[in-house]
C-alpha cells in the first residue's frame, strides 16, 4: 500500500499550512484557502475511492480550514469512514473531526453512533477510549440518549482495562452533567461507589470526580462511599512517599486523589460510625502533623501539592465544625501562613479563617491573630489579599475587640482602595453598632466614618445613625454636641451636613445652653453650609430650620427672614420652593402650640433590621454572607432597643401571583376618591375600631357600578373584593393581605346581617372558614355565598378581629352588597319601553332626583357606570339622544322586579335628573339613592 | 480637523505616524489596529468611531492610511484629502507599498509637514509641491536663486499652483478623457443601474502664464448656443456608435485652476493650468449611457451535481472599434468539484482560489458575439442552503467614451508670449473601461 510508505507525517498537510502562515494578507489566504477547498472537493467526489492516507490528510485539511474560521459544509461523510478504519491515526482524526464539527443532521448520527458502538464492543481498549472521548466532547443530548445505557457497564464490568474505566467515568461524568436525567444510575450505585476500592489509582481518581458530582444530587444513594473514602485516605495519607511510586508528586502521595477525597467528605456530614470518624480524626491530624514537619523539596510543586490537601483538609474540618481540637489546629496552621513569604499562601489563609472565625470552637483561635491581621490590612501589597483581610477582620469582630478594630478599619479607610471603601464603610458601620456598649462611642465613630470616607457612606448608613439616635435618649444630647463641633470644619461632607441638620433640628435645645452653641450659632454653622449643599439636602435643612424656630423662639425673625429671600420662596426647584412658602406661612401663621404640636420631636422608630446589614448582604450576593454573620446579626441586632419582637424575614414579600387581583396596586382611583374621607368617619363610627391606626377604607358606595376592588386598606390590613352575581345568587371572594412582616394571630372574621335583614331578606353563607393565623406579608381569600331573597336596602358587615404584636384589632366593614348586583338587564325596543314606562306611572312606584353632578360629565364614563349596574343601557329609545335609557329586572328569590331608567343631564347646570320606575316602590326608592351618589 | 494620521502595513505595525493635534494620544494608534485591522469581523465601514475618536481610512493594496480626529470633521473632507495623500505619494515614489514607504519615510514627514499645518489641508498640488519638496535637495541648475526666493510667494499667491517664467520649445497638450462604465443588469437584460464616472486629465507643455478654454458637448451649453442661433455639427464625429449632440452631466468638480464664478455664469470652463500632469475636471453622467457590452447568462441547474453554464457577449459600438483586455468573470458554486470550458475566443479557466470562471479575450471588434459555455460538477453537501448566483462581471477597455462626451475645443491663449492657438500641438484621447460591470444571473 502507497499509504504506509507515506508514513504518519502528512506532508501536504504541513505544506499547506506553511503556506497559510506564509500568507501577506487576508486575501491571499483566503484564495489559498479557496483554492485547497476546491482541490479537496474534486478528491472526494468520488470518481476514485481514495486511500485511508488521503482521507485522514484531507479531512486534516478542512479541519484546520475550519479552526481558521471558515465554514466547513462537506466531508463529514469521509470522516465519518475513517472511523471505521483499524488505524489509529485514521480513527483518531475521524473522531475529531466529528467532535469539532458535529451538527444534528440525523443520518450522520446514526452512521457516527454505529461506529462509535462498534468501537464500544470492540475489544482494543484504544479504541474504546477513542469513541468515549468522542461521546464526552460532544456531550450532546443524543450522545446521552444513545449511550448513557451503555457506558456504566463497561465502567463497572470486571474485564474493563484501567484506561478504559478512567475514559468512561469521565465520560458518564459528563453526560451527566449535560442531562442528568438520562443518567440514571440505579443498580450501578453500589458498583460504582466500590471503585473507590480499585487497585489503580487513575480509576479511583476518576471515579471519585463521578461520585462526587452524583452524590451531590442524590447524597442518600452514595451514602457508602463515604467509609471507602475514609479507608482510602488514611492509606494514602499513612503511606511513605515511596509506596505509591507512580502517583508520588514531588514527594507527595498522590496529592490530587486526596484532594478529590477530601471534596468528597465535604458533601457529607460527620460519619456516625464511631471507627470511622477516628480513622477520619487521625488522618486529618496526620495531614495537620506533616504541614508541620519541613519540606522535603524546595520546589514550588512540593508546597503547592502539600499545601492543596492541607486547605482541602481545613475546608472539611470546617466543614464538620465539631472538634474543637481540629479546629484550634487548624486555625494555628493558617496564623503560620498568614505571615508566609507567598502572596497566595497568606490570602487562602485569610479566606479560610473567615470561615474558621464563625465557628464558636476556633472563635477565640482566630482573635488571637487580630495583630498579624491588622497588619496584613496595613501593609499587603495586593488589593485582594487586603480584602480578604478586612473579611477576616469583620468575621473575628466581637465585644471584647470590637474597639480596636473598628478603630483599625477606620484608620484604614483613609488609605483603603477605592474599590473595597464603600463597603468597608458598611462593615465599620454595622461593627459599630452591633457591639456599641457606649453610644457616645458609636456616634463618635460614625461620625468619624463621614469625616473621612463621606462619599462612600451611603444612604443607609446615615438613616441608622439617626435612627439610633433618636431612639436611645441618653446619646442625644452628646450626639447633638459631637455634630455641633463636627460641624464646626471649615470643610465638611454633605452627608456629615445632613446627618447635623437632622441632629440639630432635633436636639439643638440639648446643646443651647451653652454659649458658644447658642441657638443662633447653631442656626448660622448650619446655614453656612446651605449652599454648598444638593436639593435634597437643602430641603433637609430646611425642615430643620423650622424645627429651630419651634426649638428656640427667638431664632423665628432670623429664620423667617432666610426663608423669606428670593433664593428660597422663589427657588427653581419646586420641592424647595414649597417647603420655604409652607414654613414660612406655617411659622407666621400658627400659634406656638400648634407649632410645638406640628414640629414636635420624631417619635421613636419602629425597631427593625438593620438597613446596613441589608444592604451589605445584597452588595454581597445571596449566600456569600458567612451563615455566623446572619445569625450574629440576629442575636445582636435587637439589643438596641432592648430587642423587641423581630420579623423574622422582612424582605419577604408575597409573590404576585399570590397576590390574585394585584390588590397591593390597587387601582389608584378608589383609593384617591375624593369622598372618602367623609365616609371613612361613617364607616368606623359604628364600627369603633381603635383609631390610632390610620387607614384607608374605600366607601361602599363605589362598589354599586363595579364588582372588583380594593375594600379596605390600612397599614396593617389590606382586603379585596372580588364577586360575581348571576340570578339572585351571588359570590364573592375576599381577600385578606397581611401588609407587615410579623403574624396576625387569632385571625376572626364573621358576617352579620343586622336587623331585618338577617332574618328575610338576605342569607349569607360563610364558605371556608380562615386559618386564624396569617404569616407576615401572606395572603389568605374567603369565600361568601349571597342569595337574594327579596329586595332589601341596608348592607350586610363583615367584623374581623386579629392580634397585631399583642394589641388586638377590631374592624367593621359593610359589605358593598346592594339590590342592583340582581340586575338582568333587559332589551327592548323604543315603543315597548314607553308602554312599560306608562304602565308604571304610579306615583310610589316613580322615584325622582335631580342632584348636582359631583364628577365631570362624561359620556363615556356615564355609560360605564350605567352599564356597571348591571341594567341594559338602550340605544336610540329617548328622542334626547343627551339622555340615557337603561331597563333591567332585579331577580329576588320571592319575585322579579322590573325597573326602568332614565337619566337626564344637563350639562350647562351642572344637574342630573333621575327617574326610576320600577313595579316595587322600595326598590325604586333604594335605586334612586344608589345611583344618586354615583354621578 | 485632522488631528493626526498613520500609516500601517497589513500587520498593523505603524510606519508612519504623525500627530498634529494635542487631543490625539498615543494610545490611538493602537486603537485603530486593535478594533480595525485585527478585528475580528472585517470592518467594512471607512469611519469607525472609537472612544470618542473618530478614524477615516482608506485601504492601498496591503497599506492602511488612517485619518483620526477628535472633533466633528468633514468627512468627505478628509477622505479627499487622504486620496489627494495617496495621489502625491504615488507621484512622488510610484507605487504605495510597505518597502517604498519605508524607503522614503523622511520624505513622507516632510510632505505631511506641508500638506497638513495643524490638521488643516494646505497645497497638495503634486506639481507646486515638487518645487521645493525633492528627494535629492533642491537641485541649483534646476532652480535659480530668484526662483527658489520666488517659492513663497507663489505658494503663498494667487496662483499656487503655477510658477512664472515656464519656457518650452514645443509647447504641447494632452487631453484624456477616462472614463468608467457601471452597470447592473438583470437576467433578462434589464438596466437595473448605470452611471459612468468620468475623469479629463491633462498634460500640460506651455510657455509663460497661458489661460486655457475648454468645450465639451455639455448639454446646458449646447443648447443655449442652439437658441443663439450658432449651429454646431462637430457632435457628427467619428466617435462612439450614436449620433448625439449633448450630454447631461448630473454633477461635476474641477480642479482649483479652473474659474468656478466664470463657469456659474457663463458655464464655460476656462483655466490657467499647472504644469505638467493634473486632472482638470470630474463629472458624472446617469443618461443615455452607450453600455459597450451585453452580458447573456444561462445558467442550468442539472440535478445535485452539475450545472450548465452559458454565457454570450455582444459588443455593442461600431466595427471599426476594438475593445482591449476583455475579462469575464462568471463566479461557480462553493461547492464546485470540477469544471469544463468551451470558448470559441479567448482563453478561459477555472479559477478555484477565487471561486470563478475567468474568460480573457485580448481584442474584440465592434457589433460582434462570441460565447463561452461550462460544465461545473458539484459536490454534494449537506448544507440546504442555496446557492446566491453572485453576478456575472466583466473588465474591459474601449477607444470611446461611453457617456457620449466629446471635447469641441481647447483653446490657449498666451498674450505675452509670442504663440498663438495655432502653435500648441494637442491631443485627445478617449479610454473607456469597465467600473463594477455586472450582470444577474
Amino acid at each position: 500500500m502507497p499509504a504506509v510508505s507515506k508514513g504518519d507525517g502528512m506532508r501536504g498537510l504541513a505544506v499547506f499550512i506553511s503556506d497559510i502562515r506564509n500568507c501577506k494578507s487576508k486575501e491571499a489566504e483566503i484564495k489559498r484557502i479557496n483554492k485547497e477547498l476546491a482541490n479537496i472537493r474534486s478528491k472526494f467526489k468520488g470518481d476514485k475511492a481514495l486511500d485511508g492516507y488521503s482521507k485522514k490528510k484531507y479531512v486534516c485539511k478542512l479541519l484546520f480550514i475550519f479552526l481558521l474560521g471558515h465554514d466547513i459544509d462537506f466531508g463529514h461523510m469521509e470522516a465519518v469512514n475513517l472511523l471505521s478504519s483499524n488505524k489509529y491515526t485514521e480513527k483518531q482524526i475521524g473522531y475529531l473531526f466529528i467532535s469539532v464539527l458535529v451538527n444534528s443532521n440525523s443520518e450522520l448520527i446514526r452512521l457516527i453512533n454505529n461506529a462509535i458502538k462498534n468501537d464500544l464492543s470492540s475489544r482494543n481498549p484504544t479504541f474504546m477510549c477513542l469513541a468515549l472521548h468522542c461521546i464526552a466532547n460532544v456531550g450532546s443530548r443524543e450522545m446521552a440518549e444513545a449511550f448513557a445505557g451503555e457506558i456504566p457497564r463497561i465502567l463497572v464490568a470486571g474485564d474493563t482495562m484501567d484506561s478504559v474505566k478512567q475514559s468512561a467515568a469521565l465520560c458518564l461524568l459528563r453526560l451527566y452533567k449535560t442531562s442528568p436525567d438520562l443518567v440514571l444510575m440505579g443498580e450501578w450505585t453500589s458498583r460504582v461507589v466500590h471503585l473507590l476500592n480499585d487497585q489503580h489509582m487513575g480509576v479511583v481518581t476518576a471515579a471519585i470526580s463521578l461520585i462526587t458530582c452524583l452524590s451531590q444530587k442524590n447524597p442518600d444513594e452514595f451514602k457508602t462511599c463515604v467509609s471507602l473514602a475514609v479507608s482510602r485516605l488514611s492509606r494514602i495519607v499513612s503511606s511513605a512517599s515511596t509506596d505509591l511510586q507512580d502517583y508520588t508528586y514531588y514527594f507527595v502521595p498522590a496529592p490530587w486523589l486526596s484532594c478529590k477525597l477530601l471534596r468528597l467528605l465535604q458533601c457529607y456530614p460527620p460519619p456516625e460510625d464511631g471507627a470511622v470518624k477516628g480513622r477520619l480524626v487521625e488522618c486529618l491530624e496526620t495531614i495537620l502533623n506533616k504541614a508541620q514537619e519541613p519540606p522535603k523539596s524546595k520546589k514550588v510543586q512540593h508546597s503547592n501539592a502539600k499545601n492543596a490537601i492541607l486547605f482541602e483538609a481545613i475546608s472539611l474540618i470546617i466543614h464538620y465544625d465539631s472538634e474543637p481540637n481540629l479546629l484550634v489546629r487548624a486555625c494555628n496552621q493558617l496564623g503560620q501562613f498568614l505571615q508566609h513569604r507567598e502572596t497566595n499562601l497568606r490570602y487562602l489563609a485569610l479566606e479560610s479563617m473567615c470561615t474558621l472565625a464563625s465557628s464558636e470552637f476556633s472563635h477565640e483561635a482566630v482573635k488571637t491573630h487580630i495583630e498579624t491581621v491588622i497588619n496584613a490590612l496595613k501593609t499587603e501589597r495586593d488589593v485582594s489579599v487586603r480584602q480578604r483581610a478586612a473579611d477576616l477582620l469583620y468575621a473575628m469582630c466581637d465585644r471584647s475587640n470590637a474597639k480596636q478594630i473598628v478603630a483599625e478599619m477606620l484608620s484604614y479607610l483613609e488609605t483603603a482602595d477605592y474599590s473595597i471603601r464603600e463597603e468597608m464603610v458598611l462593615k465599620v458601620a454595622i461593627l459599630a453598632e452591633k457591639y456599641a456598649v457606649d453610644y457616645s462611642w458609636y456616634v463618635d465613630t460614625i461620625l468619624n466614618l463621614i469625616r473621612i470616607a463621606g462619599d462612600y457612606v451611603s444612604e443607609e448608613v446615615w438613616y441608622r445613625v439617626i435612627q439610633i439616635v433618636i431612639n436611645r435618649d441618653d446619646v442625644q444630647g452628646y450626639a447633638a454636641k459631637t455634630v455641633f463641633e463636627a460641624l464646626q470644619a471649615p470643610a465638611c461632607h454633605e452627608n456629615m451636613v445632613k446627618v447635623g441638620g437632622y441632629i440639630l433640628g432635633e436636639f439643638g435645645n440639648l446643646i443651647a445652653g451653652d454659649p458658644r452653641s447658642s441657638p443662633l450659632v447653631q442656626f448660622n454653622l448650619l446655614h453656612s453650609k446651605f449652599h454648598l449643599c444638593s436639593v435634597p439636602t437643602r430641603a433637609l435643612l430646611l425642615s430643620a430650620y423650622i424645627k429651630f424656630i419651634n426649638l428656640f423662639p427667638e431664632t423665628k425673625s432670623t429664620i423667617q427672614e432666610v426663608l423669606r429671600s428670593d433664593s428660597q420662596i422663589r427657588n427653581s426647584d419646586v420641592e424647595l420652593q414649597q417647603r420655604a412658602v409652607e414654613y414660612l406661612k406655617l411659622s407666621s401663621i400658627a400659634s406656638t402650640d400648634v407649632l410645638a404640636t406640628v414640629l414636635e420631636e420624631m417619635p421613636p422608630f419602629p425597631e427593625r433590621e438593620s438597613s446596613i446589614l441589608a444592604k451589605l448582604k445584597k452588595k454581597k450576593g445571596p449566600g456569600a454572607v458567612s451563615v455566623n454573620e446572619l445569625e450574629e446579626g440576629k442575636r445582636e441586632g435587637g439589643e438596641l432597643n432592648g430587642g423587641g419582637e423581630r420579623g423574622g424575614d422582612s424582605s419577604s414579600t408575597p409573590s404576585p401571583s399570590a397576590d390574585l387581583l394585584g390588590l397591593r396596586a390597587g387601582p389608584p382611583v378608589t383609593a384617591a376618591a375624593p369622598s372618602a374621607g367623609s365616609l371613612l368617619v361613617d364607616v368606623f363610627s359604628e364600627a369603633g375600631v381603635n383609631d390610632d391606626v390610620p387607614f384607608l377604607a374605600v366607601p361602599a358606595c363605589l362598589f354599586v357600578c363595579k364588582n372588583n376592588g380594593v375594600l379596605f386598606e390600612n397599614q396593617l390590613l389590606q382586603i379585596g373584593i372580588k364577586s360575581e352575581y348571576r340570578q339572585n345568587l351571588g359570590r364573592m371572594y375576599l381577600f385578606y393581605g397581611n401588609k407587615t412582616s410579623v403574624q396576625f394571630v387569632t385571625f376572626t372574621t364573621t358576617v352579620t346581617c343586622p336587623g331585618e335583614l338577617q332574618s328575610h331578606i338576605l342569607h349569607i353563607h360563610t364558605w371556608n372558614s380562615l386559618e386564624p393565623l396569617i404569616e407576615g406579608g401572606a395572603q389568605v381569600q374567603q369565600v361568601i355565598n349571597i342569595e337574594c331573597l327579596t329586595d332589601f336596602s341596608d348592607a350586610p358587615l363583615l367584623n374581623i378581629k386579629f392580634r397585631y404584636g399583642g394589641a388586638l384589632q377590631n374592624l367593621t366593614l359593610k359589605l358593598p352588597v346592594t339590590i342592583n348586583k340582581f340586575f338582568q338587564p333587559t332589551e327592548m325596543a323604543s315603543h315597548d319601553f314607553f308602554q312599560r314606562w306608562k304602565q308604571l306611572s304610579l306615583p310610589q312606584q316613580e322615584a325622582q332626583k335631580i342632584f348636582k353632578a359631583n364628577h365631570a360629565m362624561d359620556t363615556e364614563v356615564l355609560k360605564a357606570k350605567l352599564l356597571g349596574l348591571g341594567m341594559a343601557l338602550l340605544e336610540n329609545v329617548d328622542p334626547n339622544p343627551e339622555n340615557f335609557v337603561c331597563a333591567g329586572v332585579i331577580q329576588t328569590k320571592a319575585q322579579q322586579v322590573g325597573s326602568l331608567l332614565r337619566l337626564e343631564p344637563n350639562a350647562q347646570a351642572q344637574m342630573y335628573r333621575l327617574t326610576v320606575r320600577s313595579s316595587k316602590d322600595t326598590v325604586s326608592k333604594r335605586l334612586c339613592e344608589l345611583l344618586a351618589e354615583q354621578f | 480637523m485632522i488631528g493626526g494620521l498613520f500609516i500601517y502595513n497589513h500587520k498593523g505595525e505603524v510606519l508612519i505616524s504623525r500627530v498634529y493635534r494635542d487631543d490625539i494620544g498615543r494610545n490611538a494608534v493602537d486603537a485603530f489596529r486593535v478594533n480595525v485591522i485585527h478585528a475580528r469581523q472585517q470592518v467594512r465601514s471607512p469611519v469607525t468611531n472609537i472612544a470618542r475618536t473618530s478614524f477615516f481610512h482608506v485601504k492601498r493594496s496591503n497599506i492602511w492610511l488612517a485619518a483620526v480626529t477628535k472633533q466633528n470633521v468633514n468627512a468627505a473632507m478628509v477622505f479627499e484629502f487622504l486620496y489627494k495623500m495617496c495621489d502625491v505619494m504615488t507621484a512622488y515614489f510610484g507605487k504605495i507599498s510597505e518597502e517604498n514607504i519605508k524607503n522614503n519615510f523622511v520624505l513622507i514627514y516632510e510632505l505631511l509637514d506641508e500638506i497638513l499645518d495643524f490638521g488643516y489641508p494646505q497645497n497638495s498640488e503634486t506639481g507646486a509641491l515638487k518645487t521645493f519638496i525633492t528627494q535629492q535637495g533642491i537641485k541649483s541648475q534646476h532652480h535659480t536663486k530668484e526662483e527658489q526666493s520666488q517659492i513663497t510667494s507663489q505658494v503663498t499667491g494667487q496662483i499656487g499652483w503655477r510658477r512664472e517664467g515656464i519656457k518650452y520649445r514645443r509647447n504641447e497638450l494632452f487631453l484624456d478623457v477616462l472614463e468608467s462604465v457601471n452597470l447592473l443588469m438583470s437576467p433578462q437584460g434589464q438596466v437595473l443601474s448605470a452611471h459612468v464616472s468620468g475623469r479629463v486629465v491633462m498634460k500640460s507643455y506651455l510657455s509663460g502664464m497661458p489661460e486655457c478654454k475648454f468645450g465639451m458637448n455639455d448639454k446646458i451649453v449646447i443648447d443655449k448656443q442652439g437658441k443663439g442661433g450658432t449651429t454646431d455639427d462637430s457632435g457628427k464625429s467619428e466617435l462612439g456608435g450614436s449620433g448625439k449632440q449633448s450630454i447631461a452631466i448630473d454633477d461635476c468638480t474641477f480642479h482649483q485652476c479652473v474659474r468656478l464664478s466664470k463657469f456659474d455664469s457663463e458655464r464655460s470652463i476656462s483655466f490657467i493650468p499647472p504644469d505638467g500632469e493634473y486632472e482638470l475636471m470630474r463629472y458624472r453622467t446617469t443618461k443615455d449611457i452607450i453600455l459597450p457590452f451585453r452580458v447573456i447568462p444561462l445558467v442550468r441547474e442539472v440535478g445535485r451535481t452539475k450545472l450548465e453554464v452559458k454565457v454570450v457577449i455582444k459588443s455593442n459600438f461600431k466595427p471599426s472599434l476594438l475593445a482591449q483586455k476583455i475579462e469575464v468573470r462568471i463566479p461557480t458554486p462553493l461547492n464546485t468539484s470540477g469544471v469544463q470550458v468551451i470558448c470559441m475566443k479567448g482563453k478561459a479557466k477555472y479559477k478555484a482560489s477565487e471561486n470563478a470562471i475567468v474568460w480573457k479575450i485580448k481584442r474584440m471588434a465592434g457589433m460582434k458575439e462570441s460565447q463561452i459555455s461550462a460544465e461545473i460538477e458539484l459536490l454534494p453537501t449537506n448544507d440546504k442552503k442555496k446557492w446566491a448566483r453572485p453576478p456575472i462581471s466583466m473588465n474591459f477597455e474601449v477607444p470611446f467614451a461611453p457617456s457620449g462626451l466629446k471635447v469641441r475645443y481647447l483653446k490657449v491663449f498666451e498674450p505675452k508670449l509670442n504663440y498663438s492657438d495655432h502653435d500648441v500641438i494637442k491631443w485627445v484621447r478617449y479610454i473607456g473601461r469597465s467600473g463594477i460591470y455586472e450582470t444577474r444571473c
